[in-house]
C-alpha cells in the first residue's frame, strides 16, 4: 500500500461529493488569497510612501519653523504667537539660510534652498485659470535637492535670482489645465496678479494619496516675495547634505548654528526644527510595517475560519462514510492507510484552495486596490501556502484518527 | 437437524487432484496453518455487550475447533450470537474473554498492523447486505484488498478479473454496485473475499438478502470452493443452506447445543453432485 495509492483513494473521496469539496476550497482559497493581497496592499502603499519620501530628495533635510505649524504650509509671517516655554520664538530668515550654506562649520552642506511657499495661487494664461496649490520661491539649487527635473525649457539660474525676474517653472498639472496642448515654455503667465514667465516645466512625478505633486510652482526667491509672499521669514531651508551618510552630521551642524543664531541654550526648546529624511523614512517604514502586520492579521482570521470549515467537511465526510471505512477495515486496511486516506483529502482540499488562491491574489494584485498598486511579497505566498497546508493536516487529523482508530465493527455498524 | 440429503460420502467422488485446484486461489496463502494446526481454534470464547442493567451476554462460552477444508454452517434463532462469534473469528471485534487462535496464532494478542494483516490476506469475509464500496466498479472493489495488501497493479488486476470469473461476472466488471442485481453484488463480494486466496472463508447469512435463484448460484459457488479445498464457516438459519455444509453447529442463547456432521472434512460438500460443477474453476 504506496502513497500514491492512497491519494487515489483520497481524490477518488474528494471528487464523490464535488460540491462539497469545492466549497471547502473555497474557504481557504478566500483566506489565502486574503492574506496574500492585504500584504501586497500593505507592501505597495508602503513602497509609495517610501517612494515619495525619495522623491523628496535623498540626503535632503529641511528646516521649518517650529511654530509655523510645520513645513510645506504658508509661512508664519513675523513668527509671534509662539506656544511653549519660548519667549524669543523669530522666524527663519534668509540670514539663517546663508549662515548655513557659508558657514565653514558645516562641512556635510552641499547646498542650501531658502524657501517661501503661497499656496492656492489663482493662475491665469489667456482664457484658461488655474488655482496653483503650490506656489515655491527659492534657489535654483532646490531642483537638484528635492529630485525636481524639467521635461523641457529650463531650470531658473542663479542670475534669475539676484535679478528677481519673474521667470517660473511649472509642474506637469499646471502646465496641462492652463496650456493643454500648447508648449508652455516662453509664455508668460498670470499669477495673483503678476506677470511670470514660464521657463520650464517639471517632469511628472504623479500624484499619490490625494495630493497631486505636479500641481506645482517654482519661481526665484525674491521674484516670489514681491509679488505673493512679502518679505516675511522664509517657509523652510532646503538643505542637500553631500552624501546619504552624512545626513546626520548636516543635521547636528545646522543645529549647532541655528541654536547659535536663535539663541537657543541648555533647556530651551528650539524654534525650528529639521526634518530628517533619512530618520522620516525608517519611522515611516516602521509605521507601515505595523499596518501591514496589522492587515495580515485580519486576514490569517480568515484562513483560519476557513481552516474550521475543513474540520467541520471532514467531519461530516468521516460520519458520512463510516460504514465504508469499516468495510475497508474490513478487508484489511490498516489504520495507516485510513489515516493517511483522510489526511490527504484534508491536505488536498487545502492545497488545491490555497494554490487557487495565490492565483486570485496574483490576479487581484494586478488591479489597483483603495488607490494602491498592491506589491506581492514573495514570503506571504510561501506562508499562506504553508500555513493553509499545515491547518489542513492540524485540523484534518482529529476527524481522520477518529476514523482510523474505529474497530471494523463499530465502524460497519454505524448507520 | 433436517438434513434432506444423505448421500453416499465415498472419498471417491473427488479426486485429490481437485483439493488444491488452480485458479486464483492456488497461491498459498500467507502463514497458512500448517499440516497439523486447525485453522480455526476457539476456547470458551464470551462476549458481553453494554454495562450494568443493560448487559446483554451474546456468548456464553464457546468453544469450536475448524479442520482445514472444513465447510462450517452455524445455525440459531435470530439472537443466538451467530454474528458476534462471526464477528469474532473474522477479527473485526474482540472477545470479552476466552482464546481465538487462527491457523495456530493468537489473533487478539496481534498489534493493530498485524491483525489488519490477517484481516486482509488470511480471512476472507462475506456480509449479508454485500458491503461492497458504492461508486466503485466492481473489479475496483475486488482489486481493493489486494491494494491494501500491496500487491502491484498488474497482478491485482489478473487475480481480480480471475476472481470475478471464478463468480461468473467476467461480463460486469466495469459495473458499480447499484448497477448490479443483489445476487450480482454478492458474487462480487464472494470474489472480493476470495481473491487474495484467504485460509478461511466467512459469510454471515450471505443468501439472507437474494432470492432463490441468486441463492443457488452463491451456494453452488461455495460447495466449488469447498471441492477445491477452502475452509467455509457460513452463518445460516435456513435449512437449504446449512445442508449444503459438511457440518452443522447449533447455538442457542450464546452456547452451542448441537454439532453434527454431515460429511467428512475431507470429502467433497453434500451437495455438490446436485448442480454441475463448472470449468471455472481452473480458469485463470
Ligand atoms: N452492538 C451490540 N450491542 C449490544 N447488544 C448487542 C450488540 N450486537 C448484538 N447484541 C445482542 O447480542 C445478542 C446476539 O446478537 P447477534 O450475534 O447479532 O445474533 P444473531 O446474529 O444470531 O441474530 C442479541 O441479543 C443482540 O441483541
Ligand atoms: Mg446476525
Amino acid at each position: 500500500m504506496n502513497v500514491l495509492e492512497i491519494t487515489r483513494f483520497a481524490v477518488r473521496g474528494l471528487t464523490a461529493n464535488k460540491m462539497r469539496s469545492i466549497l471547502t476550497m473555497l474557504g481557504i482559497l478566500i483566506g489565502v488569497a486574503a492574506v496574500i493581497l492585504l500584504v501586497a496592499v500593505g507592501q505597495g502603499s508602503s513602497d509609495v510612501i517610501k517612494q515619495r519620501i525619495q522623491s523628496l530628495g535623498a540626503n535632503t533635510l529641511t528646516v521649518s519653523a517650529s511654530f509655523s505649524g510645520g513645513f510645506g504650509g504658508p509661512a508664519g509671517r513675523g513668527g509671534g504667537g509662539a506656544a511653549g516655554p519660548r519667549t524669543q520664538a523669530r522666524g527663519l530668515t534668509l540670514e539663517d539660510a546663508r549662515a548655513i550654506a557659508s558657514s565653514g562649520d558645516a562641512p556635510s552642506v552641499k547646498s542650501v534652498s531658502p524657501l517661501v511657499t503661497s499656496s492656492s495661487a489663482t493662475t491665469t494664461y489667456e482664457g484658461a485659470s488655474h488655482s496653483i496649490s503650490q506656489v515655491v520661491g527659492t534657489y535654483p539649487s532646490y531642483f537638484e535637492a528635492t529630485n525636481k527635473s524639467v521635461t523641457s525649457g529650463a531650470y531658473f539660474t542663479n542670475q534669475d535670482v539676484t535679478a528677481v525676474r519673474k521667470v517660473v517653472v511649472i509642474g506637469k498639472t499646471v502646465a496641462d489645465e492652463l496650456f493643454g496642448q500648447v508648449d508652455p515654455v516662453g509664455k508668460k503667465v498670470n499669477i495673483q496678479g503678476a506677470g511670470f514667465t514660464v521657463v520650464g516645466v517639471l517632469k511628472e512625478s504623479g500624484s499619490t494619496g490625494g495630493q497631486d505633486a505636479d500641481d506645482v510652482a517654482v519661481a526665484p526667491l525674491p521674484a516670489v516675495q514681491q509679488s505673493l509672499t512679502g518679505y516675511g521669514s522664509l517657509g523652510g531651508i532646503v538643505v542637500q547634505a553631500t552624501s546619504a551618510e552624512t545626513t546626520d552630521a548636516a543635521e547636528a551642524e545646522i543645529t549647532a548654528i541655528l541654536d547659535q543664531r536663535h539663541e537657543i541654550t541648555g533647556s530651551a526648546t528650539a524654534d525650528y526644527r529639521i526634518l530628517n529624511q533619512a530618520s522620516l523614512q525608517e519611522t515611516v517604514t516602521e509605521a507601515t510595517g505595523t499596518f501591514t502586520v496589522l492587515l495580515a492579521a485580519v486576514a490569517a482570521i480568515s484562513l483560519l475560519v476557513g481552516g474550521i470549515g475543513i474540520t467541520n467537511i471532514m467531519l461530516v465526510t468521516v460520519t458520512e462514510r463510516t460504514r465504508e471505512i469499516g468495510i475497508r477495515k474490513a478487508i484489511g486496511a490498516p489504520r495507516g492507510a485510513i489515516l493517511g486516506q483522510f489526511l490527504i483529502e484534508a491536505t488536498l482540499l487545502s492545497l488545491v484552495g490555497g494554490l487557487l488562491g495565490v492565483g486570485v491574489a496574483v490576479a487581484g494584485s494586478r488591479f489597483t486596490i483603495a488607490g494602491v498598486q498592491p506589491v506581492i511579497v514573495p514570503q506571504s505566498i510561501v506562508l499562506a501556502l504553508g500555513v493553509s497546508v499545515a491547518i489542513g493536516l492540524f485540523f484534518g487529523s482529529y476527524p481522520a484518527n477518529r476514523a482510523a482508530k474505529l474497530r471494523p465493527i463499530e465502524a460497519l455498524r454505524f448507520e | 437437524m433436517s438434513s434432506p440429503m444423505d448421500g453416499p460420502m465415498d472419498g471417491d467422488r473427488h479426486g485429490s487432484a481437485s483439493r488444491w485446484a488452480g485458479g486464483p486461489m492456488s497461491e498459498p496463502a500467507e502463514g497458512a496453518a500448517t499440516a497439523g494446526d486447525p485453522v480455526l481454534l476457539i476456547r470458551d470464547v464470551t462476549k458481553v455487550y453494554g454495562e450494568g442493567e443493560a448487559t446483554v451476554r451474546a456468548l456464553r462460552g464457546v468453544s469450536l475447533t475448524v479442520e482445514p477444508g472444513d465447510y462450517v454452517a452455524i445455525m440459531g434463532a435470530s439472537g443466538s450470537g451467530k454474528s458476534t462469534l462471526m464477528n469474532i473469528i473474522g477479527c473485526l471485534d474482540v472477545p470479552t474473554a476466552g482464546t481465538y487462535l487462527l491457523g495456530g496464532v493468537d489473533v487478539g494478542a496481534l498489534d493493530e498492523v498485524r491483525q489488519a494483516r490477517v484481516r486482509n490476506r488470511r480471512i476472507g469475509f462475506i456480509f449479508q447486505s454485500f458491503n461492497l464500496i458504492p461508486r466503485m466498479t466492481a473489479l475496483a472493489n475486488v482489486e481493493l484488498p489486494l491494494a491494501y495488501g500491496g500487491v502491484r497493479a498488474a497482478e491485482r488486476r489478473r487475480r481480480a478479473l480471475a476472481a470475478l470469473g471464478l463468480v461468473g461476472l467476467s461480463d460486469r466488471v466495469g459495473h458499480q454496485p447499484n448497477e448490479l442485481s443483489g445476487g450480482q453484488q454478492q458474487r462480487v463480494a464472494v470474489a472480493r473475499a476470495l481473491v487474495t486466496s484467504p485460509t478461511l472463508l466467512l459469510a454471515d447469512e450471505p443468501t439472507g438478502a437474494l432470492d432463490s435463484t441468486s441463492t443457488r448460484d452463491v451456494l453452488a459457488i461455495f460447495d466449488r470452493l469447498s471441492l477445491g479445498g477452502r475452509t467455509i464457516v457460513v452463518i445460516t438459519h435456513e435449512d437449504d443452506v446449512a445442508a449444503h455444509a459438511k457440518r452443522v453447529v447449533r447455538l442457542m442463547d450464546g452456547r452451542i447445543v448441537d454439532d453434527r456432521r454431515q460429511a467428512p472434512v475431507d470429502g467433497p460438500p453434500p451437495l455438490i453432485g446436485d448442480r454441475p460443477a463448472t470449468g471455472a474453476m481452473s480458469e485463470r
